[in-house]
C-alpha cells in the first residue's frame, strides 16, 4: 500500500497490522479448530458425546486473554490517532471548502484552486466548511478523514512526506453526484509550491483585466461550482442548464402555483439568494443552497453577463 | 413425558379453524400463526430489498451507469436500508422465532398477552406501511440513506419524517413484544423450570426485550423533535434554524446502536439451541452463555459513538467510545469459545442446521473482528464510511442474524410444518449461499481499505476488480437463496411427515407433536434438569 506518505501512516498502518495480524490468528485458529472437531468427533468416529458442562478455569483464560488483546490493540488504535487530534499551531493554513458536489481550497494569499495543492514535508491545516450539507474529507493515501459539518467550524491536520498526485473523495454521503465529489492532493517539493502559490493569476476575481465580456462570471460560476449542476451546453444535469437561460420564458412553481415567468436579472438574483421560491418545472426543490453569502450584487450583475453571453453564441 | 407418548391425536394448530379462510390468520391470537404471520411477511419485504441489493451490486459491476441512474441507485439503497433494518432484522428472529418458540421453550400454552401479540403485528404491518409510504409522498423516493442524516434529509425535501414515524410505529411494535416476552418468561414457565434452567434462546430473548423497551424511546424523542423542529421551526438538528446536525447523529445512534444487538442477541440464542443438539452434548458454559448476553446488552448501550469517530467529538469521547467498544468485543469472543467447546467430543451429527450454525460462528467472527478494526480510532479513521463498514455490518447483520435465522429456521421446520425437507437440496443451498455471500462481502473489507468510500454510485477504475467479484458474489448468493426457500417452501406440502423429536434435541419444544396442538402440550410439562441434558 502507500508506505509513508503521510505522517499518519505509520501509527495507522501499524494499528491495522496489529488489529489483523490477531485478528487473522483467531479466525483462522478458531475455525481450523471448529473444523478439525467437526471431523475428529464425528458420529461415526465418537458415537457416544462426553457431557462437559463447562470449566470456570477456561472461563477465565479466555476473558482474560481477549481483555489483555483488546486493550493492546486499543492502544495501538490510540496512539496511531492521536496525532491527528493535537493541531500544530503555526502550520500554513488552507481553507476547505465543501458544498454540493466540489471542493474548493483558498490559501492565505487569497489565491483559489480546485485541487488541495500542498507542499512536501510541512505540515498543513484545513479549515473544514461546508456551506450546505455534512461532507467528509478523505485522502485514503494519508489515511485521513474528518466530516465536513455546516454550522461548525473544525480543522484536521498533516503533513505528506512524499510528493504526488493523490485522491481525496468525499465521504459521507451529500446526494446524487456523492461519488463524483472527488478531486487530487497535490504534494509538490518545497520550491514548487512556493512558486506554485506566489502565481496569483487568474485568481478568482479578475478585475479589470476582463478580456471578453463574461469571463468574471464564468470564473465565478466555475469557482463555487455550478457547472456541477448547470451545465453550459444544453445537458440536462442536477439543474437546468443554463445554455439560452437568459430571456427565456418558463414556467415555474411559486408556493404551489404555476406560474409562467421571464428569466431577467431580477429572476436569475431571486434563484441565486432564494433558490427554493420559484421551482423550475422538471426540477426538484432542496437540491440548490442559497449563495446569498458568497456572492454580491456585483458578482450576479458579473453572472448575468456571463449569461448573456452564452445565448448570444447559438 | 417422552418425546413419543402421544397415542391419540390432537388436531395440531394448523388443523384448528375456527374462522372463514384467511381470517384464520388475520385473527388468530395463537402465538404460532402469529410467529409465521410475521414470517411470511418479512419474508415478502425480505425479497424486495434482496432484489434491491442485487441491483445494486449489478450497477456497481462496472464503473459508470451500467442498469441505473445515480438518483434510482441512491433511493434503492436507502430503501435497501429501511426495509431490511427496520422490517427485517430488528423484529426477525424474536418476532418469528421468539413468538413461535418461546412459549413452547418453557412449557406455556402461549404468551402472557394473546390478544397484544396480534396487535403487535398489525402495529408492525402499520409502521412498514407508513416506512413504506414515504416512497410515494412528497417529491420522490428519499434518497438519504436510512440513517436520515441531517442537514441533507431536510435539504431534499423527501420523506424524512414518514420514514420516521414508520420507525417509531415499528419500534413500538417491538417494545409490546418485548414486554410480552418478559411477562410471559416472568409468568409462565413450566413448574420445575427456574431461570437456571431456562434454555439460552428465551434466555437471548430476554435481553433483548429489555434493550428494545429501554432504547426505542429515543427514537420518539428524535421524532417529536424533528416535528417540533419542522413545524415550529425549533433549531435542534437543522443549521439554518441553529440547531446541530450531530445531536441528531448522536440521537440516531444511541437508538440504532443497541438495534444492532436487538438482531444479533437472538441469532445468538438460536446457535445456542442448534449446537448442543447436533453434538449431542450439553452446552458448554451455559453460565457464561447467560452472562455474556446480558453483559452484551448492557454495554452495548454505551458505545454509539463509534459510528461518528470523524464527526467532531472530544478527544476524550473518543476514546471513551473506543475503549467501550473494545470491551463490548469480550463477551461476544467468550460465546464463540462456549460454541466451540460444546463441539469437542461430542457426537457430531452433520445435518443442514448444523451447517448454518457452524457457518454462523464462521461469518460471525470475521463481523466482530472487522468490528475491531472500527473500534480502533486509528484505523476507523482510515475505513469509516468506506466499504469496509458496509462488510462489516453485512458480515453481523446478514451473516450473523441472516444465518442464524437459517439455522433455526432449518432447525425448527419439522416442528412447524410437521414435515422435513430434503437435506440434500438444503445442504447445495447452504453452500451455494455460503460462497456466494462470501465472495459477496469479503472483497468489499479490501475496498474499504484502499479507500473505496461507500454510497458511492460510480468509482474509479482502481477499485474495478473487487468490485467485479462482490457482484458475481451477489449472483451465486441470491442462486442459493432461491434453491433454498424453493426447497422449504415445496416441502412445507410434500415433505416427509417429521416425528416429534426429529433431531434428538431436549428443550421442551420436542415433548409435544409436530405440528404442536393448538395449547401445545396435553399435559403440562414438568422440567426436573438442565434444558441441555443428554
Ligand atoms: C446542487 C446543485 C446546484 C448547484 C451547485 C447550483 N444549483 Fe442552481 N439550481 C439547481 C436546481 C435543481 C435548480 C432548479 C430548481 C429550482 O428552481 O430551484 C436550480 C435553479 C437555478 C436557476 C434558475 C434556472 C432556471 O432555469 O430558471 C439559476 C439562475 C441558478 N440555479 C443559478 C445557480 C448558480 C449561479 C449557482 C452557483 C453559484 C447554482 N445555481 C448552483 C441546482 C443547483
Ligand atoms: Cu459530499
Amino acid at each position: 500500500m502507500y508506505q509513508g506518505i503521510s505522517n499518519y501512516s505509520e501509527g495507522v498502518d501499524t494499528a491495522f497490522m496489529v488489529i489483523l495480524g490477531i485478528s487473522f490468528a483467531f479466525l483462522i485458529g478458531l475455525t481450523v479448530t471448529m473444523i478439525y472437531f467437526v471431523i475428529r468427533y464425528n458420529k461415526k468416529r465418537h458415537p457416544k458425546a462426553t457431557q462437559i458442562k463447562g470449566s470456570t478455569a477456561l472461563e477465565i483464560v479466555w476473558t482474560v486473554v481477549p481483555t489483555i488483546l483488546v486493550l493492546v490493540m486499543f492502544y495501538f488504535g490510540w496512539s496511531g490517532w492521536r496525532p491527528m487530534h493535537d493541531i500544530p499551531e503555526d502550520a500554513m493554513k488552507v481553507k476547505s471548502i465543501a458544498r454540493m458536489w466540489k471542493f474548493s481550497f483558498e490559501y492565505e494569499n487569497g489565491k483559489t484552486s480546485e485541487k488541495l495543492y500542498i507542499p512536501k514535508g510541512e505540515p498543513v491545516v484545513l479549515d473544514l466548511i461546508s456551506r450546505d450539507v455534512i461532507h467528509s474529507l478523505y485522502i485514503p493515501a494519508f489515511r485521513v478523514k474528518e466530516d465536513m459539518v455546516p454550522g461548525r467550524t473544525k480543522q484536521m491536520w498533516f503533513q505528506a512526506n512524499k510528493t504526488g498526485s493523490f485522491d481525496l473523495f468525499c465521504a459521507e454521503y451529500c446526494g446524487l453526484r456523492h461519488s463524483y465529489m472527488t478531486t487530487t492532493v497535490e504534494v509538490l517539493p518545497q520550491e514548487e509550491f512556493k512558486s506554485w502559490i506566489a502565481d496569483t493569476t487568474g485568481v478568482a476575481t479578475a478585475e479589470g483585466e476582463e478580456a471578453k465580456p463574461g469571463t468574471a462570471g464564468k470564473q465565478i460560476i466555475e469557482r463555487l461550482g455550478c457547472v456541477s449542476c448547470h451545465s453550459l451546453d444544453g445537458t440536462k444535469l442536477v439543474g437546468p442548464t443554463f445554455k439560452n437561460l437568459w430571456g427565456k420564458t418558463e414556467m415555474v412553481t411559486t408556493d404551489g402555483d404555476e406560474r409562467q415567468i421571464t428569466v431577467d436579472k431580477e429572476y436569475i438574483k431571486r434563484s441565486i439568494y432564494q433558490p427554493n421560491v420559484d421551482i423550475v418545472e422538471g426540477y426538484r426543490e432542496g437540491q440548490m443552497v442559497s449563495y446569498k453569502e458568497e456572492l454580491s450584487d456585483a458578482d450576479i450583475d458579473a453572472i448575468v453577463e456571463f449569461l448573456k453571453t452564452i445565448d448570444e453564441e447559438e | 413425558m417422552t418425546a413419543n407418548s402421544h397415542t391419540h391425536h390432537e388436531p395440531s394448530y394448523l388443523e384448528v379453524k375456527p374462522r372463514k379462510g384467511i381470517w384464520n390468520w388475520l385473527l388468530s391470537t395463537d402465538h404460532k400463526r402469529i410467529g409465521l404471520l410475521y414470517l411470511y411477511s418479512i419474508l415478502i419485504f425480505f425479497a424486495v430489498g434482496a432484489l434491491l441489493g442485487l441491483s445494486m451490486k449489478l450497477e456497481l459491476i462496472a464503473p459508470g451507469e451500467t442498469i441505473m441512474g445515480a438518483q434510482t441507485y441512491n433511493g434503492f439503497f436507502t430503501l435497501h436500508g429501511i426495509i431490511m433494518i427496520f422490517l427485517i432484522v430488528i423484529p426477525g428472529l424474536p418476532a418469528v422465532f421468539g413468538n413461535f418458540f418461546l412459549p413452547l421453550m418453557i412449557g406455556a400454552d402461549d404468551v402472557a398477552f394473546p390478544k397484544l401479540n396480534l396487535l403487535s403485528w398489525y402495529i408492525y404491518i402499520l409502521g412498514a406501511l407508513i416506512a413504506i409510504s414515504s416512497q410515494f409522498m412528497g417529491s420522490g423516493p428519499p434518497d438519504t440513506g436510512w440513517t436520515f442524516y441531517a442537514p441533507y434529509s431536510f435539504q431534499t425535501n423527501t420523506n424524512m419524517l414518514p420514514a420516521v414515524t414508520g420507525a417509531f410505529v415499528l419500534g413500538f411494535s417491538s417494545i409490546l413484544t418485548g414486554l410480552n416476552f418478559i411477562v410471559t418468561m416472568h409468568r409462565m414457565r413450566a413448574p420445575g423450570m427456574n431461570w437456571m434452567k431456562m434454555p439460552l434462546f428465551p434466555w437471548t430473548l430476554y435481553g433483548t426485550a429489555w434493550i428494545q423497551i429501554l432504547a426505542t424511546p429515543i427514537v420518539g424523542i428524535t421524532l417529536l423533535m424533528i416535528v417540533a423542529e419542522r413545524l415550529f421551526q425549533i433549531g435542534f438538528f437543522d443549521p439554518a434554524l441553529g440547531g446541530d446536525p450531530i445531536l441528531y447523529q448522536h440521537l440516531f445512534w444511541i437508538y440504532s446502536h443497541p438495534a444492532v444487538y436487538i438482531m444479533i442477541l437472538p441469532a445468538m440464542g438460536a446457535i445456542s439451541e442448534v449446537i448442543p443438539v447436533f453434538a449431542r452434548k450439553t452446552i458448554f458454559g451455559y453460565k457464561a452463555l447467560i452472562i455474556s448476553t446480558m453483559a452484551i446488552a448492557f454495554v452495548g448501550y454505551f458505545v454509539w459513538g463509534h459510528h461518528m469517530f470523524t464527526s467532531g467529538m472530544s478527544g476524550e469521547a473518543l476514546v471513551s467510545f473506543s475503549l467501550l467498544t473494545f470491551l463490548v468485543a469480550i463477551p461476544s469472543a467468550i460465546k464463540v469459545f462456549n460454541w466451540i467447546s460444546t463441539i469437542y467430543k461430542g457426537a457430531i451429527h452433520l445435518e443442514p442446521p448444523f451447517y448454518w450454525a457452524l457457518s454462523f460462528i464462521f461469518v460471525f467472527m470475521i463481523g466482530g473482528l472487522s468490528g475491531l478494526v472500527l473500534g480502533s480510532l486509528a484505523t476507523n479513521v482510515h475505513v469509516h464510511d468506506t466499504n469496509f463498514v458496509v462488510a462489516h455490518f453485512h458480515y453481523i447483520v446478514f451473516g450473523g442474524t441472516g444465518f442464524a435465522f437459517m439455522a433455526a429456521l432449518h432447525y425448527w421446520f419439522p416442528k412447524i410444518w410437521g414435515r422435513m425437507y430434503d437435506k440434500a437440496w438444503a445442504n447445495i443451498g447452504w453452500l451455494t449461499f455460503f460462497i456466494g455471500f462470501n465472495a459477496l462481502y469479503f472483497p468489499m473489507f479490501y475496498l474499504g481499505i484502499i479507500g473505496m468510500p461507500r454510497r458511492y454510485y460510480d468509482y474509479l477504475p482502481e477499485y474495478h476488480g473487487p468490485n467485479i467479484l462482490s457482484s458475481l458474489g451477489a449472483i451465486v448468493m441470491i442462486a442459493g437463496l432461491l434453491i433454498i426457500i424453493t426447497n422449504l417452501v415445496r416441502s412445507t406440502k410434500s415433505g416427509e411427515k417429521a416425528e416429534a423429536d426429529p433431531w434428538n434435541g431436549k428443550t421442551l419444544e420436542w415433548k409435544t407433536t409436530s405440528p404442536p396442538p393448538l395449547e401445545n402440550f396435553d399435559k403440562q410439562p414438568v422440567v426436573d434438569k438442565g434444558p441441555y441434558e443428554y
